[in-house]
């Protein structure tokens, strides 16, 4: 445990230095503050208000960003440090390789975490010194989706980083998976495909399997959802399985895919070649 | 102490070690030489518990792939070519100190004494640093943790012969209880810290023999040269050893067993040297 977090420290210490780092903290807190400039709390859409409305459009941008920086980032960071030869170094010091993978994982969860969750405190605060109404219910909820949303990229991340050869194939993959993954949200490929004919059975499988739209849709069900918001198979879904199912399948899905994903890199890391 | 038997390793359809067998006993003091893609760097990682591989590697009985921790905690490794960390030199420090159970202290202390400013580089990030400091540092973290094996990959080639000088004083004092194995593609580079030479070439041992080693490494010998005609480019190479000009002889100091590396350096110049002595100075 001790190495773990002395890995977990390392990876955080790195990070911080790294210029993806600050571009990515830089990105979140002008998103958060353009919202907060632009006046998005006093206007009022589709029965999202105030802060409410504020912290829905976040978390719609945060799903479009996060999952690719955190994908290549991440690929980068792993394969990039055993192409440099970073790796035949470091792993010559007695450290194990599970306290190596989980520690690095972990050092990595923080760094991404933080500044994401930093810019929607921000606007807490920000709700609290004008007076307005704070949603707890919406802000702990959306903590929970992004933590699920971290972790099964974090995790796929992890698996790609491992399996490949270079950091150019590693990062045409993460670009590729995070593709494919957006192009099945319901509002984009999905919805055209329900449009074409598609057997509602397979939409709803597919809307269901995209860790993507589990978030998206997750994000609205506190409030009175709309069809045109929600996409169609979306709005199926929810009619199948009620708010609270729903909720608990947007949180446990992203994370039973990164778990999976990160423990099958781990297994594939130890058997592999290291360096 | 290290036992390897029928070590194989094959890259996709690549075989760089093909069958190989090799004993050292606590020591020994091995110069691993061969040409580029011989297998010394793929012999050092399956050492280090790096690559898979078949047959067998032994660290005092035990598997460096199935038993990371123990293995690797006796052993102190310096590569090559210095890897890109992006960590300060405190917490890369810091970092080895806790991962090895050593004093990080005493590993900037030997830095220190290979001539690297602490206090000046502590805050830097390493990657920064020139490429003599890193090397310095490297060093200073693999001696000065309680390693038993020391794995070095050219390990004095980025230093200047100062630094060389104490390098060999530190490796002295570790003669009895380390084991030593010294990787390179030039053997006068390391003759005179090993008394065992082995040559891979295209995956297989085809030399091994033992070298004589009375060579103190602590020595130091007196010399002067003297030249029949200035010239420019030995002023610049006699002047990286630290030598100075006192009327028409060049005086200075060179380490015994960086004997051969500076003759080597003298033979390009044999054509202008008129008179040349080297004393122990057994002061």
């Amino acid at each position: 445990m001790k190495h773990l977090l002395r890995m977990a420290q390392a990876d955080i210490g790195e990070s911080i230095r790294a210029r993806w780092f600050f571009v990515y903290t830089v990105v979140f807190g002008t998103i958060m503050v353009g919202l907060l400039v632009s006046g998005l709390t006093e206007s009022r859409i589709m029965g999202f208000t105030g802060l409410s409305r504020l912290l829905v459009t976040y978390i719609q941008i945060t799903m479009a960003i996060l999952p690719i920086f955190m994908l290549i980032t991440t690929v980068r960071s792993v394969v990039g440090d055993r192409e440099a030869g970073v790796y035949e170094y470091m792993l010559s010091l007695p450290v194990g390789l599970a306290a190596w993978y989980w520690g690095k994982l972990l050092g990595r969860f923080i760094v991404i975490f933080l500044p994401v969750i930093l810019a929607m405190m921000l606007a807490v605060g920000w709700g609290l010194i004008k007076g307005v109404a704070i949603p707890w219910s919406q802000v702990i909820l959306y903590t929970i989706l992004l933590d699920a949303l971290i972790i099964c990229f974090l995790g796929i991340g992890m698996l790609i980083s491992t399996l490949s050869k270079s950091t150019d194939v590693a990062q045409g993959a993460a670009f590729l998976i995070w593709l494919f993954l957006l192009l099945f949200l319901d509002l984009i490929l999905l919805g055209t495909l329900i449009r074409e004919g598609l057997p509602a059975e397979m939409a709803v499988g597919i809307a269901l399997s995209n860790p993507l739209q589990a978030f998206r849709t997750a994000t609205m069900l506190l409030f009175d959802p709309q069809l045109v918001l929600l996409g169609p198979s979306a709005y199926v879904i929810l009619d199948l399985f009620g708010r609270v199912g729903y909720i608990w399948w947007a949180v446990a899905y992203p994370l039973f895919i990164g778990f999976s994903t990160a423990g099958i890199g781990y297994w594939a890391f130890r058997r592999r070649d290291l360096s | 102490m290290i036992q390897l038997k029928s070590l194989k390793k094959t890259f996709r359809k690549t075989r760089v070690l093909r069958g190989l067998d090799l004993d050292l006993a606590r020591g020994d003091r091995m110069a691993l030489v061969g040409s580029n893609g011989a297998g010394k760097t793929t012999l050092v990682r399956c050492l280090l518990g790096q690559y898979t591989f078949e047959g067998q590697v032994l660290v005092n009985g035990l598997s460096p792939r199935e038993h990371r921790r123990e293995v690797l905690k006796r052993i102190g490794f310096v590569p090559q070519l210095p890897p890109p960390i992006k960590m300060t030199v405190d917490q890369l420090v810091q970092f080895s100190a806790d991962l090895c159970d050593a004093d990080p202290q005493h590993m900037l202390d030997v830095a220190a004494q290979l001539g690297l400013p602490i206090d000046e580089v502590r805050n830097r990030v390493f990657v920064r640093m020139s490429g003599g400091e890193k090397q310095k540092l490297l060093i200073g973290i693999a001696l000065g943790r309680d390693a038993e094996i020391l794995i070095m990959d050219e390990p004095a080639a980025n230093l200047d012969p100062e630094a060389r000088q104490v390098f060999f004083n530190l490796l002295a004092e570790r003669l009895d209880r380390v084991t030593m194995i010294i990787s390179s593609h030039r053997l006068d580079e390391v003759a005179a810290l090993v008394n065992r030479v082995v040559e891979l070439d295209r995956g297989l041992v085809v030399l091994d023999d033992h070298v004589d080693d009375t060579i103190d490494m602590s020595s130091v010998l007196d010399c002067r040269i003297q030249l029949s005609q200035a010239n420019d480019a030995f002023r610049k190479s006699i002047s990286e050893w630290g030598f100075k000009l006192n009327e028409d002889t060049w005086l200075g100091q060179v380490a015994g067993p960086d004997r051969l590396r500076f003759l080597g350096v003298l033979s390009r110049y044999a054509g202008l040297i008129q008179g040349i002595e080297m004393k122990a100075n057994n002061a």
